[in-house]
């Protein structure tokens, strides 16, 4: 009962937030909503007992990815009014081509079916949620059977670094910089002068 | 789950390291790093590739079966070590005259090596994906390097928007192949193509051009060449160097391997499509070089007609093709790497020339670099006695034992109008009046470069026994039962 109670909760307003982040006029708030899709998608993931999933929506999505946007939308100098002009104009022929992916959707989940001798070249079976969470179950296969995997993607992100600075980084003649080692070694005697000024007499 | 056997990855492994180490010693030294780290990347290279001769040639799997290693692999990744090695070393004048140098340039040719290497030894989708990304991402930076001009950031991001284009096919294809089969491992697929005695689901049909598409794209074949003249002119003259040798051999060698390993009972079912790819790629490169005036131009288009040739070893589908795809691949090294270092030397007044129309009259003001550029040349065009013909000699051998006369007779008469153009810049040489002269000395690396190129070619001509055998021995290892 609760369970379900939570499921349309989360479901209604996930959705509500999606519309919302087409239809914002503010594109701040629109990155606003869809962090409230994320947090409900998240809640979603729960209910089905992925907690790693959810976890990992909110720490990625949320944390880093949601903040991307907020940068980007803060940061570029773009008309998000001008993206849309023409909305209600292509209201009709966007709504049919909804309705023909739903209809789509419909059809392949109502006659969806695993073939019977898949279950037996699984690569990784999932495990029984009563003896394992899958936290735990993914670490299993991830540092074990994929560990080659995961460590090359590790180098692809280090690569990913070097290129960013390497194409990005610049090295600015006459920008004063910020150097704490200076600020924190100065001390009150370097700057301050306390002089004895005789009433009246001016320095 | 036992411990994966780490010292099949050996090379790979100590080459990572290696990288990360340097790229600590790059970071921290004060002064600029560039050539120390440059000398020691080739030092490391050296290194790699002696452990990969080491390892043996014996078939091994590691990892879960998703890293493999085997006589094939190790002739490409020798191929592929020796290529980074010469780039790296071409490169070291150049950055350091055009005022570039930054210590992370030889540490991305490391970093494209690793992947390089990692996508020949790719034994399951998702490794061959990873290796092909850790190998296009550190490229796309490569293309993009010299940041201040606007071509080359032009070519990085062209090189970059579509090479993401071609990683989405292959994903696509790869995962309608593991929908449809139910595994992502070359060996459990061609147990599954075996059971199904070469008539699969039509999906992984579907899947299989998808990959062989993206595949294309990353070897630079028609109809998915069009990035390569762009790219080849925009990047730096170094860089489009590496691009003509390392990658192309790693990528030729991922796709025979994933063609002759997991699909290869399904040759049936795609080897038209490589014929057809393989017929547009010699044609077109023949035909679209004869108008090109700027050298660098010319090598893309010539790249791409050299990729339809060796093509015609994987539509072979023999042991006889795969060594002769190798066989040509080992001889495109040199002659490649040889032309781009004359390439890197034809400067006037410390500006770099790009057009053919420079090369005037070279014979007279530096007959040997002239020479070596005329061996280059004819070489490439198949003239015999030069080591190119051999290369085009065994690939059209394979080709005529294979039944696949129409591709042979089409590679003849390609090479033969393709002949027209590299003969174009030999007559510019040696028949034109001398322009103003390039400037003198040639950088030492540069000019070793050549000479050593130069004199394999030439050293292949006379002894191609040892590549014969070495290739015959690497091909082998790809026909399990045969």
């Amino acid at each position: 009962m609760i369970p379900a109670i939570m499921f349309y909760v989360f479901a209604a307003l996930a959705v509500a937030g999606g519309v919302m982040v087409i239809s914002a006029r503010n594109p701040v708030h629109s990155v606003l909503f869809l962090i409230m899709v994320f947090f409900n998608a998240a809640g979603l993931f729960l209910l089905l007992g992925a907690e790693f999933l959810a976890m990992v929506l909110v720490i990625v999505y949320v944390g880093a990815v949601a903040v991307l946007f907020l940068f980007v939308v803060m940061m570029l100098d773009i008309n998000f009014l001008k993206f849309r002009e023409g909305f209600l104009q292509y209201l009709p022929i966007g709504a049919l081509v909804g309705l023909v992916l739903l209809v789509e959707l419909v059809m392949v989940f109502g006659s969806w079916a695993f073939a019977p001798e898949i279950a037996a070249g699984l690569a990784a079976p999932t495990p029984d949620a009563q003896t394992m969470n899958n936290t735990e179950a993914l670490g299993r296969v991830l540092y074990t059977q994929y560990l080659y995997l995961f460590q090359a993607a590790g180098v692809i992100l280090l690569v990913a670094m070097i290129g960013t600075i390497l194409l990005t980084l610049r090295q600015r003649p006459g920008v004063r910089k910020q150097v704490v080692a200076d600020q924190l070694a100065r001390s009150a005697k370097d700057t301050l002068e306390v002089r004895k000024i005789p009433s009246g007499g001016g320095i | 789950m036992e411990m994966p056997n780490l010292s099949l990855a050996l090379p790979e492994l100590l080459l990572v390291l290696g990288a990360m180490a340097l790229l600590m010693l790059g970071a921290f030294r004060k002064d600029d790093a560039t050539r120390t780290v440059s000398l020691l990347s080739v030092a490391l290279l050296g290194f790699v590739a002696l452990m990969v001769w080491g390892l043996g040639g014996e078939r091994a799997t590691t990892f879960g079966g998703m890293f493999v290693i085997d006589g094939f692999a190790r002739f490409a990744k020798v191929l592929i070590l020796a290529a980074s090695a010469l780039a790296i070393t071409m490169s070291v004048g150049w950055l350091e005259r055009e005022k570039l140098s930054r210590f992370e340039y030889p540490l991305l040719m490391l970093f494209a090596t690793l992947g390089m290497m990692m996508m020949v030894s790719a034994n399951d989708f998702i490794a061959l994906y990873v290796g092909l990304e850790l190998q296009s991402l550190s490229l796309y930076v490569l293309a993009a390097y010299q940041r201040d001009s606007v071509k080359a950031t032009e070519a990085g991001l062209k090189y970059f928007v579509l090479g993401a284009l071609a990683s989405g096919m292959l994903l696509y294809g790869a995962s309608l192949i593991y929908g449809f089969a139910g595994t992502t491992g070359f060996t459990q697929l061609s147990q599954v193509f075996h059971a199904a005695h070469g008539q699969p689901h039509a999906g992984v049909i579907i899947g299989v051009v998808f990959v062989l598409a993206g595949l294309a794209f990353k070897v630079g074949a028609v109809p998915f060449h069009m990035w390569t003249p762009d790219v080849y002119e925009g990047s730096p003259t170094p860089v489009t160097a590496f691009f003509s040798a390392a990658p192309k051999i790693a990528a030729l060698a991922l796709l025979t391997r994933v063609m002759l390993g997991p699909f290869g009972e399904l040759f049936a079912q795609w080897q038209q499509i490589v014929i057809l790819i393989s017929i547009a790629s010699m044609v077109l490169g023949a035909f679209a070089a004869i108008n090109q005036t700027n050298i660098k131009r010319l090598m893309a288009y010539s790249s791409i007609g050299n990729v339809g040739y060796a093509l015609i070893g994987v539509a072979a589908g023999s042991e006889e093709g795969v060594r002769g795809l190798l066989i040509y691949l080992a001889i495109y090294l040199f002659m490649t790497v040889g032309t781009f270092a004359v390439i890197l030397s034809m400067r006037q007044k410390g500006r770099l020339l790009e057009g053919i129309d420079d090369l005037a009259g070279l014979s007279r003001s530096q007959p040997m670099m002239a020479l070596a550029l005329a061996i280059f040349m004819f070489s490439l065009a198949g003239i015999p006695p030069l080591a190119g013909f051999f290369g085009k000699f065994y690939i059209f051998l394979a080709a005529v034992n294979g039944g696949l006369f129409t591709l042979a007779v089409l590679g003849v008469l390609t090479s033969v109008v393709s002949a027209y153009y590299y003969l174009r810049i030999v007559k510019v040489m040696y028949f034109d009046d001398p322009v103003e002269s390039f400037d003198r000395p040639v950088s030492r690396a540069l000019g070793l470069i050549m000479a050593g190129s130069a004199a394999v070619v030439v050293l292949l001509t006379i002894v191609p026994a040892p590549l014969v055998a070495g290739a015959q021995e690497a091909a082998k290892s790809l026909f399990p039962t045969g």
